[in-house]
C-alpha cells in the first residue's frame, strides 16, 4: 500500500506527519520525494548513503555527421536546441530528455548522453527503509528526480509512505500518481484552505482516494473543517497547535514524540485508511 | 529626464510556510504607490486573499501542447509507446494528459500520422485592481505543468504594468523550493529577500536557496521570521550566512499574522494597541524602508 502525504501550502507539517506516520509502522519504507527541499532525514537518526544519480539524457551533436539542417532545433518543444551559423547550441537545462532530436535527425548525428540532475540516497534501520532524492541546486527539473526516486520503491515492503513536494502541479502529480491513498495535510488558515482546494481538484482529476489531516488545529478559523464537511472529505486526524510542538519541530523532533497518544492515533488512522480502501 | 530602470525584487523562502506571502503583503501595503505587486507563486497563489483583486484583464496561458491519438487512424503498431519517455500512453493507446509533457516525439514518429498535438490552456493570468493599485496574479490549473513559463508571463506583464503606471518597483512573491518556478521568479531580479524560520528544516532549505542566489549572482537579504521559536538556530543562521547574505530583520512569533490573514488585511493594515503587535509592525515598516533604500527609490 502506497500512502502519499501532500499539502498544497508549504510548511503545514507534511514532513512531520510523513516521518511520524512511518515511525509508528512496522516494516515500512519512507520515501522523501520533496526533492527541492528534502527534509525527512533531519527528523531521522539514520545514516544515509548515496545509491544512485538521477539523470536525464541530453543530446550531443556529432559534427562529422551534422549538416546543420536544423531539424532538431526547429522541432524541440523546449527550445533546448538553437541553430547558429556554424553549430547547434544545446541548452542542457532546458532539455527534458524526450529524445525527439536524436530520433528525427536525418543524419543520425545526435547521440544522447546522461546528465546528472539529482542524487538518490538510502538509509536503513532494522525493518525501516528510507530513501530520498535531492535536486542539484541550479537544476530546474524536479519531476524526473522524483520518478527515478520512485524506482527505488521496495516490493518487499507492505507499506510505503511518501512525502510529496508542496503545491498541485507536475512534481506533486508525479509523486501521487501511483498512490493508493493520499493524505492531505493543511492548516486551518485562509492560505491553507485556498491551497488545499487546488490539491483537492487535482486529486479528483487523478481519481485518488484521500482524506485530510488538520495540523496546527486551533490557529485560524473553522472554514477548513466546514469545507471538508461540505465536500464530504474525511478528516482523519487533528494535530493541535502549541509552541512546544513548534519548538520541538525546530530541533527535528516530530510531534509523535511530543504529543501523548499520537502513536495510537496514527495507527488508528492507518486502520481507517485500510477500511476506506476496501 | 533620466530614464530610470524598473527594479524587480523577489521574495523567496526555500521552505514553504515561513511567512513569505504575509511579509510581501505588508511590504506591498506600505509601498503601495511605488510598486506593482506580482504573485508569482502560481501553484499556491494566496495574495488574492489579502488584496481581493478585481480582474480587469485576463489572459489564457498556453502551456505545452498535449498529444492526442486518433484511434480511427491508429494501427496499434506501438511505436509511440516505445518513443514516449514520460509513460503517458496507455497500452490501449490513450494519452494521459497529466503525464504528457508535450515533447511531440510520438507525433513525429507515428508512421500513420494518427497523432495530433493539441493546444492546451493550462492556466490564466490577470491584471487586477486592488486597494493598493494594480496586481498581477495567476492560476495554474490543477495538475498542470510548466509553471515556470507562467511565472515568466506574470513577471512580463507586471513589468509592463509598472511602466504604464509609472511605478519603479515590481514586488514578486516567489514559490517555495528551488526548481523551475523558483528559478523563473529569480532570473533577472535585482535583489531577493529570503524569508526563513529558525528550524532545522528552515536552515537546511535556506542553505539551498542561497546557493541558488549565488549561482544567479543575485544579492540576497535574509529575514528570520519567528526568530524566537529557536534562538540557537537563529544565531546559527546569522553566524553562517551573515557575511554573504546579511540578516536584515528578525521578526518574533506573533499570532497577528494569521489574524490579519483572516481579516483579509496585511499586518500593517491592522489597528492594534497591543505592544507586541506594534513591535512587529515597526519591524515591517523598517523592512519596507530598507527595500526603498536598496532599490534606490525615493523615500
Amino acid at each position: 500500500m502506497q500512502i502519499t502525504i501532500v499539502s498544497g501550502k508549504g510548511g503545514t507539517g507534511k514532513t512531520s506527519l510523513a516521518v511520524s506516520l512511518a515511525m509508528t509502522l512496522e516494516n515500512v519504507q519512507l520515501l522523501d520525494a520533496d526533492v527541492d527541499e528534502p527534509n525527512c532525514s533531519l527528523f531521522l537518526d539514520l545514516n544515509t548513503k548515496l545509491v544512485a544519480e538521477a539523470k536525464i539524457p541530453i543530446p550531443e551533436i556529432n559534427y562529422d555527421l551534422c549538416t546543420l539542417c536544423g531539424a532538431c532545433s526547429s522541432n524541440c518543444e523546449y527550445n533546448a536546441l538553437m541553430k547558429v551559423p556554424d553549430q547547434i547550441l544545446v541548452f542542457e537545462k532546458m532539455c527534458h530528455g524526450c529524445g525527439l532530436c536524436s530520433k528525427i535527425c536525418p543524419e543520425n548525428a545526435i547521440t544522447e548522453v546522461p546528465r546528472t540532475i539529482g542524487h538518490l540516497y538510502e538509509g536503513k534501520n532494522e525493518d525501516f527503509l528510507f530513501n530520498f532524492g535531492a535536486l542539484i541546486v541550479g537544476e530546474e527539473l524536479s519531476t524526473p528526480v522524483i520518478s527515478q526516486l520512485k524506482q527505488l520503491i521496495s516490493k518487499d515492503k507492505p507499506i510505503i509512505v511518501i512525502d510529496s513536494p508542496p503545491g498541485s502541479s507536475c512534481p506533486m502529480v508525479e509523486t501521487v500518481i501511483d498512490s493508493d491513498y493520499v493524505i492531505l495535510v493543511s492548516e486551518p488558515t485562509p492560505f491553507g484552505l485556498s491551497d488545499m482546494k487546488m490539491v483537492v481538484k487535482t486529486l479528483r482529476i487523478l481519481e485518488k482516494k484521500f482524506g485530510v489531516v488538520i495540523n496546527k488545529d486551533g490557529v485560524g478559523n473553522k472554514e477548513l473543517e466546514l469545507y471538508c464537511q461540505k465536500e464530504e472529505i474525511p478528516v482523519l486526524l487533528k494535530i493541535p497547535f502549541n509552541l512546544e510542538i513548534a519548538r520541538n519541530y525546530s530541533e527535528g523532533i516530530p510531534f509523535l514524540n511530543v504529543l501523548p497518544g499520537m502513536d495510537s492515533e496514527l495507527k488508528q488512522m492507518i486502520v481507517d485508511i485500510r477500511e476506506a480502501l476496501q | 529626464m533620466k530614464e530610470e530602470k524598473i527594479r524587480q525584487l523577489t521574495v523567496i523562502s526555500g521552505k514553504g510556510g515561513t511567512g513569505k506571502s504575509s511579509i510581501i503583503a505588508a511590504l506591498a501595503s506600505n509601498l503601495q504607490d511605488k510598486i506593482i505587486l506580482a504573485d508569482a507563486d502560481v501553484d499556491a497563489a494566496d495574495l488574492y486573499l489579502i488584496f481581493e483583486p478585481v480582474k480587469t484583464v485576463s489572459f489564457d496561458f498556453e502551456g505545452l501542447k498535449k498529444a492526442k491519438i486518433d484511434l480511427n487512424l491508429c494501427t496499434e503498431c506501438g511505436i509511440c509507446l516505445e518513443t514516449c519517455r514520460f509513460d503517458s500512453i496507455s497500452d490501449d493507446f490513450i494519452v494521459n494528459p497529466t503525464k504528457c509533457e508535450g515533447c511531440a516525439a510520438c507525433y513525429h514518429m507515428c508512421p500513420v500520422s494518427a497523432i495530433e498535438m493539441l493546444d492546451n490552456i493550462s492556466g490564466q493570468y490577470y491584471i487586477s485592481d486592488t486597494r493598493i493599485g494594480k496586481m498581477i496574479h495567476a492560476r495554474l490549473y490543477p495538475g498542470e505543468e510548466s509553471s515556470g513559463l507562467l511565472v515568466a508571463e506574470v513577471r512580463k506583464v507586471a513589468k509592463q504594468t509598472a511602466e504604464e503606471q509609472g511605478r519603479k518597483l515590481v514586488l514578486i512573491d516567489g514559490s517555495p523550493g528551488i526548481g523551475c518556478p523558483v528559478v523563473s521568479s529569480l532570473v533577472g531580479a535585482d535583489l531577493a529577500l529570503v524569508v526563513t524560520e529558525p528550524t532545522l528544516s528552515g536552515y537546511h532549505d535556506l542553505d539551498r536557496i542561497l546557493q541558488l542566489l549565488k549561482i544567479f549572482k543575485i544579492p540576497g537579504y535574509i529575514i528570520i521570521n519567528q526568530f524566537d521559536i529557536n534562538e540557537d538556530i537563529s544565531q546559527k543562521i546569522e553566524k553562517e550566512f551573515q557575511e554573504t547574505f546579511p540578516i536584515i530583520e528578525k521578526i518574533p512569533y506573533n499570532p497577528i499574522f494569521v489574524e490579519a490573514m483572516i481579516e483579509k488585511k496585511s499586518v500593517l493594515e491592522i489597528d492594534s494597541e497591543d505592544k507586541e503587535v506594534q513591535k512587529v509592525k515597526n519591524l515591517l515598516i523598517k523592512l519596507s524602508n530598507f527595500v526603498l533604500e536598496k532599490t534606490e527609490l525615493d523615500n
